[in-house]
């Protein structure tokens, strides 16, 4: 096993750790933490992929995919940085930790008060 | 300046305009975005000449070229969605004018659109699949903070769902790409088919790209955050999301299985399985859209089965010859239905306006109440329906005529229902508001400003049936020949 392929593994672990907690648990910050860990599993399989070049007639690393590294690690820290801005004003409305079940139609549920007048008005028109 | 470097005002100019608008005061707005405009529109007009002339264009960021640079890369397929951005992106802005006003909420609204114009267009100039996976993320991020500017709790989690599920999806997309790039040694999404080497890594990433695309562009099973996402944000956004950021995936999806990988890998196989997704989406879609009791709901269970369609076209572009034809489908399918969506979003937005809610069941008499915003409605549903002479029927029957001349009448069939779901889920909401007789007293009246954007974008999606062989040439401009790829020898890097 060389180096790269050492690296690779490591960060496809890391991926599939990160994937499992993302899925299965429901606290919203531990889901932001193992959207990180998933990024940097990528971020490591990246890296090792600059290592592909060696041992062959150009025996320096290959830039290209630590640039994208780079790239990878500012888009994360600003989706980081974004994440956790929005749960804190999800907690302060709600004072949640976790994501409501899956229904489209959460927080809306009581009938606005337009219906009342609707209900009414159907009445009326029913009477003339 | 040459006529190879105008894309990057394509870019810039948006991005310029967004910036300002973050350090200007409030009252420059109407002007930075006005000139954003001018200065796209006047850059898309000799491109469009170059185009008919000299065929796509590419152009070397720096001059430094590809493999180390990032190139620019524009054909018809790039040109009809920037020139479907502009003309959605004006309805838009002339809605939102009207939907914000002057208000605390519209100092934070204008940036992020301009910053999302500019990273959509980049998007569809860019050559390089990793500034692919910079624009993913930076729509992925502007979407967010768009949605949470509707302020309410339940904006907040249908925002945060969904950054969660965009960001997974890029990451899947980012590895994807780094397996792209381990096996190729080269980004450009136009040369790649020439340096990719076929087996089980191609494979492997090709289906890590699709799983994170499908992921962001909500194909069933993973739409779980399409309809809380679009349904809770601001109307003005609703329309943006449906319109344009479901098609951004979709558009890398097209280029990864139409340009880069047919010639390395066999996707026989794996096509049908996108297109058995499709399939399933539509009639999942529909079914929901048609048991939704509040409007944009249901407009945004509409997109999860509009969005099927756009995904069995994969299914239609396999066989060898089909795929301009089904390209040429497809596209017109997917700018109809971005018109014809954001329309409908709009009125729904109209609707709030004017009802303080958008409760199906309780819109009696909204024909006679607000005619103009019905009206639309309606134009706006006979594209989704796919009826003559919309823009919407065109694309469908494309489609349809696609796969029967490949003999594949399932498809014709799952295409022919969805048509028929779409027209029951219109008509459903159509129904009530035809309704006279018990009408319901509008609370506050529509402004002009939320009624003719709305159908000005339903004219145009009526419009593009009729004048579908413009769009339809210049998407033929830099199209794929298949069978051309197949028989051509690789060159190795």
């Amino acid at each position: 096993m060389n180096t790269a392929l050492f690296y690779a593994l490591i960060g496809a672990g890391l991926i599939g750790m990160g994937l499992q907690s993302l899925v299965l648990t429901p606290n919203i910050m531990r889901k932001i933490i193992a959207l990180n860990i998933m990024g940097n599993g990528v971020f490591l399989i990246l890296v090792s992929t600059s290592k592909r070049l060696l041992g062959m007639a150009h025996p320096e690393p290959d830039p290209v995919p630590q640039a994208m590294v780079l790239t990878g690690v500012v888009v994360a820290v600003s989706a980081t940085a974004l994440a956790l801005a929005l749960l804190r004003r999800y907690y302060e409305a709600t004072g949640n930790l976790v994501l409501p079940e899956d229904s489209p139609e959460w927080g809306i549920e009581e009938m606005p008060p337009a219906m009342a007048s609707y209900l009414e008005n159907v009445d009326d028109d029913d009477e003339h | 300046m040459s006529t190879e470097q105008l894309p990057v005002l394509l870019v810039l100019a948006p991005l310029m305009a967004g910036f300002a608008a973050y350090l200007l005061p409030a009252r420059f707005i109407k002007v930075l975005v006005t000139a954003a405009f001018v200065s796209v529109v006047i850059v898309l007009v000799p491109l469009y000449e170059y185009l008919t002339i000299a065929g796509p264009l590419r152009t070397s960021l720096g001059g430094w070229g590809v493999p180390l640079g990032i190139d620019l890369y524009m054909d018809g397929t790039g040109f009809v969605m920037l020139s479907m951005t502009t003309v959605l992106l004006a309805a838009i802005c002339i809605y939102s004018h009207s939907y914000f006003g002057n208000g605390p909420r519209a100092t934070r609204f204008w940036p992020m659109l301009l910053l999302t114009w500019a990273s959509l267009n980049n998007l569809f100039i860019t050559g390089d699949i990793f500034n692919m996976y910079v624009t993913l993320e930076l729509l992925g991020l502007l979407s967010v903070g768009l949605i949470a500017l509707a302020g309410t709790p339940a904006a907040y989690a249908a925002s945060l769902r969904y950054l969660l599920a965009a960001l997974c999806g890029s990451l899947f997309y980012l590895l994807g790409v780094a397996m792209v790039y381990a096996n190729s040694g080269n980004l450009d999404w136009v040369e790649l088919r020439l340096y990719l080497e076929g087996g089980p890594s191609a494979a492997i990433a090709l289906g890590l790209i699709t799983a994170g695309l499908m992921l962001k562009a909500a194909v069933f099973p993973l739409h779980f955050w399409l309809p809380p996402a679009h349904a809770n944000a601001p109307a003005p956004v609703s329309a943006l999301l449906s319109a344009l950021m479901i098609k951004a995936s979709f558009y890398i999806a097209m280029r990864m299985w139409l340009w880069v990988f047919p010639g390395s890998i066999n996707t026989d196989l794996a096509a049908p399985f996108l297109g058995v997704l499709g399939a399933a989406a539509i009639i999942y879609g529909s079914v929901q859209a048609l048991r939704q009791r509040r409007l944009k709901l249901l407009i945004a269970y509409s997109t999860v089965a509009q969005l099927g369609y756009l995904f069995v076209f994969f299914a239609l572009s396999v066989e060898p010859g089909s795929a301009t034809p089904a390209l040429q489908a497809v596209v017109m399918f997917a700018i109809s239905h971005a018109f014809a969506k954001a329309a409908l979003f709009m009125c729904s937005g109209a609707i709030i306006h004017a009802y303080g809610h958008d409760w199906i069941d309780s819109l009696h008499g909204c024909a006679e109440r607000l005619p103009a915003v019905t009206f639309a409605f309606a134009i706006a549903g006979v594209s989704i329906m796919g009826l003559p002479p919309s823009g919407g029927f065109i694309g469908k029957y494309m489609l349809i005529l696609t796969a029967a001349e490949q003999g594949k009448w399932f498809w014709a069939a799952v295409l022919a229902l969805g048509g028929i779901l779409a027209a029951a889920y219109v008509f459903r909401v159509l129904n009530i508001a035809l309704c006279t007789g018990k009408s319901v007293a509008v609370g506050q009246s529509v402004p002009a400003g939320l009624i003719w954007p709305a159908w000005a974008l339903a004219v145009v999606a009526m419009l593009l049936g009729l004048l579908a062989s413009g769009p339809l040439e210049i998407v033929a401009i830099g199209a794929p020949e298949l069978d051309l790829f197949r028989t051509m020898p690789v060159d190795s890097p």
